[in-house]
């Protein structure tokens, strides 16, 4: 792809201490006629396969939710970027980021569908051997099969290597046998295939298996009883006895956290992708509504409050979409280069992958979080209708709450990102010691004004981004050196630390999103989008600033907090922008669009 | 057997439509294969399979219908055709088209009944006319009956017609001829190795001139009544 031919390498969490062109990055317009095409057959067979027949979903009618996924396999949807020698298509990453994406309108399917094709299929395709992946990857893809995850236990949830589930080999050496329950899991009730996590005898880690229900030994609950995606099986699995043949271990023994941990990288990353569509199809019919419903002699479009709704829940998705596609994207080019470098293309896939899980966590979290306010918004603008379960908005709102909870919650995620990066750092791969010196240094020189060029597209938001990077890094130096080991103990402070990352690469994603879309366009026919970065930008100059605030105060005192607070309103200075006016457009663009347009 | 599918490329029919100096603007505007369309060529898919048919797609415009023809390729037809016009009305399509399909001779051409953007509903009679071939149309379902007859039933004022015809004829299709299709994965990516060829318009003269346009009458406010008031305004009229 010629958009990326000049692109110097990135590593994950880099984006922290360094810059990025807008070449460099892949946008949701950069993708080819023919994936546009792969995303309208997928919106065609959401029409006419899912959308009517919703309530048959939601009731969770025997048999319909295998069904859709058969017809979707049919249509080459359950295997994207799986190898063609498996059944898949040997698409790119970001090519099932996309589908991930449309699929994302489905509500209840999506579930099944990311379940079915992530946690469910590459569990397999990344760690099985030769034999596992011929036999199961082509049933899986073609939909003949329904996968399950089983991680979760009543006793392990976030903290999932807790599990007790046992596999204990048989006196011949030739099974484990399998005992436990497991919570929680996706798919079950319809499931032919279920990839199991237990720990062998006494180990402190787990294993994965490959479990065929026709095993026997697995019986289960009910479906449970949920707030949202009532369409998708969600049930307690019990192994009692479950005899699996030894060569359905998947990987080598006490592996599994790994694998389950590598996986949900992809399936973070994912779930940003399939908030997307949920996304859009939220913003449609909010846009739609707002121009027919009339109140005091007027469409509500019309009405200020709601244009502000509108217009911010653009900005939210084109934060979300800039994220996810140009995380995708890096993990795609990391993946190519270890293969170049003669890496085994799983290999390169699996490390390619990890190198960004501090990305896939940040897109789990804002995608979750945006969805959260799109739906929240969404309801509101229908009014009393958008509290109709009638009306499309309530299942939308209920749908869309699971987001922040599964594939790791919030606050894991959260953790997570803030860990792996101080992890990496005294690790020597990011070297943010220096960089985060060189900020201490400055708090206590002179500060130098530089006058920008303000006739330059994004020059202040170019300059303001350099300065919250360093924000972070003068919070998150400071709290290492002063907390050392006790930082994870301060949870808030790295709950500040996480929000400041993720308003940060938000803000640089949708910025170099459309510094590259002005070179493709023209500035004049950017406008909208110039706009929602600036939106975001002020945004996240007052929420930087008060994570900042509250972190700083928490740990520093006396001289030393003065002067970071001081340092810390120099970073995040922004110069006025009318939000309400800018707001305005959007909106009515969007009003006039009748649509997202985006 | 050789089957000609015509295709339209039409804005997609939840587009919200809006004029630009009396032009349809047509940015951001999302087109598709003519909704008819797409049944004839669901219909001459199913045809592939069940006939041994092969299947050319052809569409009269510009450079920039030629996705649309791609998606008819991933959908199943063999290969396309674009005759390189900007096409200014019926007559003009129906003399491109019937002219490509005398040098190769199909054996049944399907379109849809109109297309979705102007409604014309006249290039299949056309281009039957233009081939001394009958022509159909709204056509609902086509089975075979014979080696090359075929009953067919199309949609007349107040009922239906069965009619039972010989190859070659022309038909202009509607629901419920075939079930549409939608593209698969496997068949998007293979649709780019297709054959699309471009071949240029013949010129042809202009019979249509346009003496004016006028809008739709704006209907007038309507009253709602109670069933008191009607029996008392019925008297009165
Ligand atoms: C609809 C649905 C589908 C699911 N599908 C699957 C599936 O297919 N397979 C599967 O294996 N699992 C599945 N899960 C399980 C899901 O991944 C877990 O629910 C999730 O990981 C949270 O675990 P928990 O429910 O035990 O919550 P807990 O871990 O008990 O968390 C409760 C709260 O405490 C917080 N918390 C926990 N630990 C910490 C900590 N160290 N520091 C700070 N805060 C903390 C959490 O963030 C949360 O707010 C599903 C869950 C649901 C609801």
């Amino acid at each position: 792809m010629s958009s990326t031919l000049s692109k110097r390498p990135i590593k994950g969490g880099e984006f922290l201490i360094r810059s990025t062109e807008a070449h460099e990055i892949f946008i949701k317009e950069d993708f080819s006629e023919e994936q546009r095409m792969m995303a309208s057959a997928c919106k065609d067979f959401i029409r006419t396969e899912i959308e009517p027949h919703i309530e048959r979903m939601e009731r969770l009618e025997e048999g319909f939710s295998k069904k859709l996924l058969q017809k979707a396999g049919e249509l080459g949807l359950l295997g994207i970027s799986i190898p063609e020698e498996y059944g898949g298509l040997g698409m790119s990453f970001n090519t099932s980021m996309l589908i991930a994406d449309v699929m994302g309108a489905t509500g209840s399917f999506s579930t099944t569908y990311g379940a079915h094709t992530g946690i469910g299929i590459l569990p397999i395709y990344y760690y099985g051997t030769e034999e596992q992946k011929k036999k199961y990857l082509p049933k899986l893809i073609s939909g003949e099969w329904a996968a399950s995850y089983c991680l979760t236990e009543p006793e392990a949830g976030s903290d999932a290597n807790a599990g007790k589930t046992k596999a204990t080999l048989t006196p011949d050496g030739k099974y484990y046998l399998l005992n436990g329950q497991k919570m929680w899991i996706t798919n079950a009730g319809f499931a032919d295939l279920f990839i199991v996590f237990a720990k062998i005898d006494q180990d402190k880690n787990l294993s994965a298996f490959i479990v065929e229900k026709s095993f026997g030994g697995i019986t289960m609950n009910e479906e449970e009883k949920k707030m949202g995606i009532k369409g998708s099986s969600t049930r307690q699995v019990f192994f009692n006895d479950c005899k699996v043949p030894v060569e359905n271990m998947l990987s080598t023994r006490e592996n599994g956290f790994k694998i389950a941990v590598n996986i949900l990288n992809v399936g973070r990353i994912k779930l940003g992708a399939g908030v997307i569509g949920a996304n859009i199809m939220v913003m449609n019919y909010a846009i739609q509504y707002a121009n027919q419903r009339k109140q005091f002699g007027k469409t509500i479009g019309s009405f200020g409050a709601i244009k502000h709704k509108l217009a911010q829940m653009a900005v939210c998705n084109y934060a979300i979409e800039s994220a996810a596609y140009r995380a995708g994207q890096d993990i795609e080019d990391k993946i190519a280069d270890l293969e170049k470098n003669g890496l085994d293309p799983i290999q390169a896939k699996l490390k390619g992958t990890e190198q960004f899980a501090i990305e896939c966590a940040i897109v789990k979290v804002l995608g979750s979080e945006m969805l959260d306010y799109i739906v929240d918004e969404g309801v509101q603008i229908y009014g009393g209708m958008g509290f109709s379960a009638e009306a499309p908005m309530e299942r939308a709102y209920r749908d869309a709450r699971i987001a922040r909870i599964y594939e790791g919650t919030n606050e894991i995620n959260r953790m997570l990102m803030v860990d792996m990066l101080i992890k990496r750092a005294m690790k020597g791969e990011l070297d943010l010691m220096s960089p985060a010196m060189a900020v201490a240094q400055e708090l206590t020189s002179v500060p130098t004004f530089e006058t920008l060029d303000t006739s330059v597209l994004f020059a202040e938001e170019k300059d303001l981004l350099k300065r919250l990077k360093k924000a972070f890094l003068m919070i998150g130096g400071k709290a290492v050196q002063s907390l050392m080991m006790q930082l994870a103990e301060e949870q808030e402070i790295i709950m500040n630390l996480a929000d400041i990352m993720i308003q940060i690469y938000a803000l640089e994603s949708m910025m170099l999103r459309t510094e590259k879309l002005v070179a493709m366009r023209g500035e004049h026919a950017c406008q909208a989008q110039i706009g929602m970065v600036k939106i975001w930008a002020d945004g996240a100059v007052s929420k930087i600033e008060h994570a900042g605030r509250e972190a700083i105060t928490a740990f520093t005192a006396g001289e030393e907090q003065k002067v970071m607070l001081m340092g810390l309103k120099r970073f995040t200075k922004y110069n006025p922008v009318n939000t309400i006016k800018i707001r305005r457009q959007i909106a009515d663009m969007l009003l006039e669009k009748n649509e997202y347009p985006f | 057997m050789k089957i000609l599918v015509c295709i339209s490329h039409v804005p997609d029919t939840t587009t919200k439509i809006k004029f630009v100096n009396d032009k349809l603007d047509t940015n951001g505007v999302q087109f598709i294969i003519g909704p008819y369309d797409d049944y004839a060529l669901s219909k001459a898919v199913d045809l592939k399979s069940e006939k041994n048919a092969t299947v050319t797609v052809l569409n009269v415009g510009k450079p920039e219908t030629e996705p649309t023809l791609r998606k008819a390729l991933a959908i199943g037809a063999d290969e396309a055709i674009r005759i390189d016009a900007d096409p200014i009305d019926a007559y003009f399509v129906a003399v491109q088209i019937a002219e490509f399909a005398k040098q190769n001779q199909y054996d049944l051409i399907l379109m849809g009944r109109e297309s979705v953007d102007f409604n014309g509903g006249l290039v299949h009679g056309f281009v039957g006319e233009m081939l001394g071939i009958p022509s159909l149309s709204p056509c609902m379902s086509l089975e075979f009956v014979g080696e090359r007859t075929v009953r067919a039933t199309r949609e007349i004022e107040g009922g239906k017609e069965t009619l039972e015809l010989e190859l070659p004829f022309v038909a202009g299709c509607q629901e419920p001829i075939a079930e549409w299709k939608i593209p698969n994965m496997r068949g998007i990516m293979t649709a780019k190795n297709k054959p699309l060829k471009v071949i240029s318009a013949i010129s042809v003269e202009n019979v249509l001139v346009h003496r004016n346009f006028s809008l739709v009458p704006e209907r007038s406010a309507c009253k709602m009544i109670s069933v008191e008031e009607l029996a008392e305004l019925i008297k009165k009229f």
